[in-house]
């Protein structure tokens, strides 16, 4: 790829990154991360820096949908304490189990949770 | 079990998907909507809040063994502000159902290219298992 079309690219990915995260509530880090890896970053450091991306547009996102109505602190609390537990259990996990096949499983479930939301 | 429970174990799944780096957010939001019965502006709204405090610490700690690189990063932040913006704006004036069906439909997309990416990668890792194997074999 030439470096014109390559910087095209990855502007455009910045916008879509950002428009993705905010328009579906997420989502954006697993675009954020082959853009990444197109601007020169090797995987591991690509991951690293996706949230660093991420993280900004979150706290913008978040603000813009607090201020339209959408907010509950209840389940905003139960949610982090959620997502931390969890967080640390999936971070001890990670070294222990096979890479591909979580991958596998990770992605027939995408798919079909996506199919499901379409057609109900 | 009460609502708030059922938001602490789907969360907690969430979570566990996201602590081993697969993007436990894409997985939050359908959880919430479809286990919990959250709707799903709110949901949406869950995962960026619930994303906050995580992405803090795990930056922190990425940050102290030198994986962040700001530089190749800065404008890549601005571009995606400025998508983020626009994108939390239209989808207050998306309905439920639209904004559950385009995300169904990325969500798809996204599983397509993970699997994708997963069976190239284990490719890969058996094709350089060989190479070593018939290489041992040849120095034997």
């Amino acid at each position: 790829m030439n470096s014109k079309a390559k910087s095209t690219l990855i502007l455009g990915g910045s916008v879509a990154v950002g428009f993705v995260s905010g328009f579906f509530g997420g989502g954006g880090g697993m675009l954020a991360v082959p853009l990444l890896q197109l601007s020169g970053l090797d995987a591991k450091r690509a991951h690293a820096t996706a949230l660093f991306v991420i993280l900004p547009i979150c706290v913008i996102s978040a603000a813009i949908y607090i201020s339209n109505g959408y907010f509950d602190a209840q389940a905003v609390l139960c949610a982090c304490i959620g997502v931390v537990l969890g967080g640390i259990v999936g971070a001890a996990l990670l070294n222990k189990l096979n890479p591909t096949a979580i991958s596998l499983i990770f992605a027939l479930l995408m798919i079909a949770i996506g199919i499901k939301l379409v057609i109900v | 079990m009460t609502a708030q429970q059922v938001i602490i174990i789907v969360s907690a799944l969430g979570g566990i998907i996201g602590g081993m780096g697969m993007g436990g957010g894409t997985l939050l939001i359908p959880l919430l909507t479809l286990a919990a019965g959250i709707d799903q502006h709110l949901a949406q709204s869950i995962n960026l809040i619930a994303f906050i405090p995580m992405s803090v610490v795990a930056i922190c700690i990425h940050k102290k063994n030198g994986y962040v690189t700001f530089g190749k990063s800065v404008h890549i932040v601005a571009l995606a502000v400025i998508g983020a913006v626009g994108g939390s704006f239209l989808a207050k004036y998306s309905g439920g159902y639209v904004l559950r069906a385009c995300y169904g439909a990325f969500l798809i997309a996204l599983g397509v290219y993970q699997m994708v990416k997963a069976i190239i990668t284990a490719v890969k890792n058996k094709k350089a298992k060989n190479a070593v194997i018939l290489n041992k074999k040849r120095t034997v």
